[in-house]
């Protein structure tokens, strides 16, 4: 049965449906509402275990960090500024191999102070070593967050998942929510050790020499890589139980295409409607929908675009200096391809400004008719 | 007098610590106290390089080195899911340095503090950032020398138990390593409690306070004796109670045995006796005020 619910009960949902024992977090614009639907759940006995209300996001991370050594499975989730107060705990978080899972939902991060989505505040967390999915409605984030217990369980690495703020975390949707029997076949109870044996006592996080450091950290890259097929498997499985899955990546008429608009999170939908017009209207448009951002999917970028002749990018975010990040990324992902698709970048939508279908059909008209690349992205805003 | 005491050393012998070290030799007695039981967070301090590095360990218990500002958030995350897994029956104990909270991990333990998370807080107060080298912190007392505050700290300590005081946690005890029955007494009745408890140590630092290391016992015999560093107890965060009656020596015999009081004239050390009798009084007038 479908359920009317914005992404945010969408995502606590899932956190109740996961069976979390431990939920630590702090309240912060847009994110706010997935803790006090926590906190009602928690006062209904729907979730059971331990909420901390924490008081900064800084502690939130260290909390579910602990917790999650000592065994128990954790949830928390922020936006913007909160983040950007992680960010040395997220390090921590996945230095430490604990399977936390946490939503972000995109704001942007000041200065200037401002409210609108943006996905500038996750993407710049690229190296903390977490993997990064982006939702693009909260049908995907409900699925998402029971999916990433699995996976993060499984290869010991903490898993973000990313929804767009006001539009998935508030926007009221038809929500398909899956049965607790259904998720419980697919997410069987924790058994994650406790690192802390009083029988067999061991140092956590002790210090250690420059190769052990650098041996560690490619132990961690290589467990990451080793993420790839089992994010497919997981994928697999959900369907087979719940009904619903979703890949790394997911592509709209990109066989025949002469141009290629690659998109992530909400605005996707809205892509969606724009380059069906552009079909209507003759054009050899199609859809790349970006959902894995880390471990990236570069072996399905590269398939999904290898004859391709023009791919424009389009980023709800801005790395100063440089272009959108999901461009950077795509860009660095074509590269080994023989032959190279033109790729332009277009920043639009940051801090939540409209796009859209008619901006994004100019878009992709814009790169259709380019001859040559451009070095740095196009901004696309409202005139 | 005999000390009770497991036979067994949670902490074992090969710490890294420097000779003398105050901080070392305090641990040492705490985790006698809490035994086999216990699951410690250690932050960046002198604490983790007394810890030894891997594949070495001196700690006997499981340990986890968390980052500086979160010794509190992390041992109550510890703590809850201890609850989560029905293992209460384990004691959660963080060890932080001064800086670590005085400073920098404030805002998160007095967080903790006022949810009253169940775990042990024992503050190892060197009285600097001694780990880096010897840098002025805010439990540095006024006058005293460091790499930071090479004419003398200006600014006067922290009155830290106050602020612990103030949250109303169950326990909150001073303690010194040169009484180590009433230091393990205040560890034993800590674990007795749950909520959050507190325990102020002064652990020496023979190399930052510029003396011999054989003195880091009698350095806080001294500061207890002169009143400087009174022995007490607050439960509830109202009742204060004095577990040891200081002898109320010149406060000038604590500070002539340390090195980082050598540039100190006459006046200085008369105010420093004013503001030692001052604090007394007033930890005096609220023990009055319970009894």
């Amino acid at each position: 049965m479908k359920e009317l619910l914005t992404g945010n009960y969408a995502v606590a949902e899932a956190v109740r449906l996961a069976r979390v024992q431990l939920v630590a977090a702090y309240p912060i614009t847009p994110q706010t509402p997935i803790y006090e639907k926590l906190s009602e759940m928690e006062m209904e006995g729907k979730l059971k275990g331990i909420m901390m209300r924490m008081e900064s996001e800084h502690s939130a991370m260290a909390a579910v960090v602990a917790a999650s050594l000592t065994g128990v499975r954790t949830f928390t989730a922020t936006a913007s500024q909160g983040i950007a107060l992680m960010h040395e705990m997220l390090h921590f978080a996945s230095g430490n191999r604990v399977p936390v899972v946490m939503c972000n939902v995109n704001r942007v991060i000041a200065i200037p102070w401002a409210f609108g989505s943006d996905q500038s505040d996750s993407l710049s967390q690229r190296d903390t070593g977490w993997l990064q999915f982006y939702c693009e409605d909260a049908q995907e984030a409900c699925d998402t967050v029971i999916q990433a217990y699995r996976i993060a369980e499984q290869i010991l690495l903490p898993i973000m998942v990313c929804i767009d703020g006001f539009f998935t975390s508030h926007f009221l949707e038809p929500i398909e929510i899956p049965d607790q029997a259904s998720v419980d076949a697919f997410l069987p109870s924790f058994s994650l050790p406790t690192r802390f044996d009083i029988h067999n006592p061991a140092y956590i996080a002790n210090v250690i020499n420059a190769d052990q450091y650098m041996q560690y950290r490619q132990r961690t890259f290589e467990d990451m890589e080793k993420a790839r097929p089992v994010i497919k498997e997981v994928d697999r499985e959900y369907r087979e139980i719940i009904g619903r899955g979703y890949d790394m990546i997911e592509t709209v008429n990109t066989d025949d295409a002469e141009i290629v608009l690659v998109t992530s999170g909400a605005m996707t939908s809205t892509a969606r409607m724009a380059i069906q017009s552009l079909r209507d209207k003759g054009y050899k448009a199609g859809l790349l929908k970006m959902k894995a951002f880390r471990p990236f999917p570069t072996q399905e970028v590269q398939e999904a675009l290898k004859d391709v002749p023009r791919v424009a990018v389009l980023d709800r975010n801005i790395s100063i200096g440089k272009e959108g990040i999901w461009c950077q990324e795509l860009k660095a992902a074509l590269y080994p391809l023989e032959r190279r698709p033109l790729v332009t970048g277009y920043i639009a939508g940051i801090c939540g400004s409209d796009v859209s279908p008619e901006m994004i059909e100019n878009m992709v008209t814009d790169a259709l008719n380019r001859k040559e690349s451009v070095e740095l992205p196009v901004w696309v805003r409202r005139s | 007098m005999v000390i009770e005491q497991t036979e067994k050393e949670y902490m074992r012998s090969g710490h890294m610590g420097c000779p003398g070290c105050g901080v070392a030799s305090t641990m040492r007695l705490v985790l006698k106290v809490l035994g086999e039981k216990t699951i410690v967070v250690i932050i960046p301090s002198c604490a983790a390089v007394i810890s030894a590095a891997y594949p070495n360990s001196v700690m006997d218990v499981p340990s986890f080195h968390s980052a500086l500002e979160i010794a509190a958030p992390t041992a109550a995350g510890i703590a809850n899911a201890l609850k989560i897994r029905g293992e209460e029956d384990t004691t959660v104990l963080a060890f932080a340095g001064d800086g670590g909270t005085f400073d920098i991990g404030l805002q998160s333990l007095s967080a903790a503090a006022a949810r009253n998370d169940n775990f042990i807080y024992v503050c190892l107060d060197n009285e600097a950032y001694m780990n880096t080298g010897i840098q002025s912190s805010s439990a540095t007392p006024e006058n005293a020398w460091t790499m930071t505050t090479p004419a003398g700290r200006q600014g006067r300590k922290k009155q830290f138990m106050q602020i612990i005081a103030a949250h109303r946690i169950p326990y909150a005890a001073t303690a010194a390593m040169g009484y180590p029955l009433d230091l393990m007494e205040k560890v034993k009745k800590a674990k007795s409690i749950k909520g959050t408890k507190f325990i102020h140590t002064l652990a020496p630092c023979p190399t930052g306070w510029k003396m011999p290391e054989d003195l880091t016992a009698r350095s806080t015999m001294l500061a207890v004796e002169t009143k400087l560093f009174p022995l007490y107890e607050i439960i509830d965060g109202t009742q204060y109670r004095i577990t040891h009656e200081s002898q109320g020596l010149p406060v000038e015999e604590y500070l002539k045995i340390q090195g980082r009081y050598r540039q100190l004239n006459e006046e200085q050390i008369r105010k420093m006796q004013r503001e030692v009798d001052e604090n007394w009084e007033q930890l005096e007038g609220k023990i009055k005020v319970c009894m």
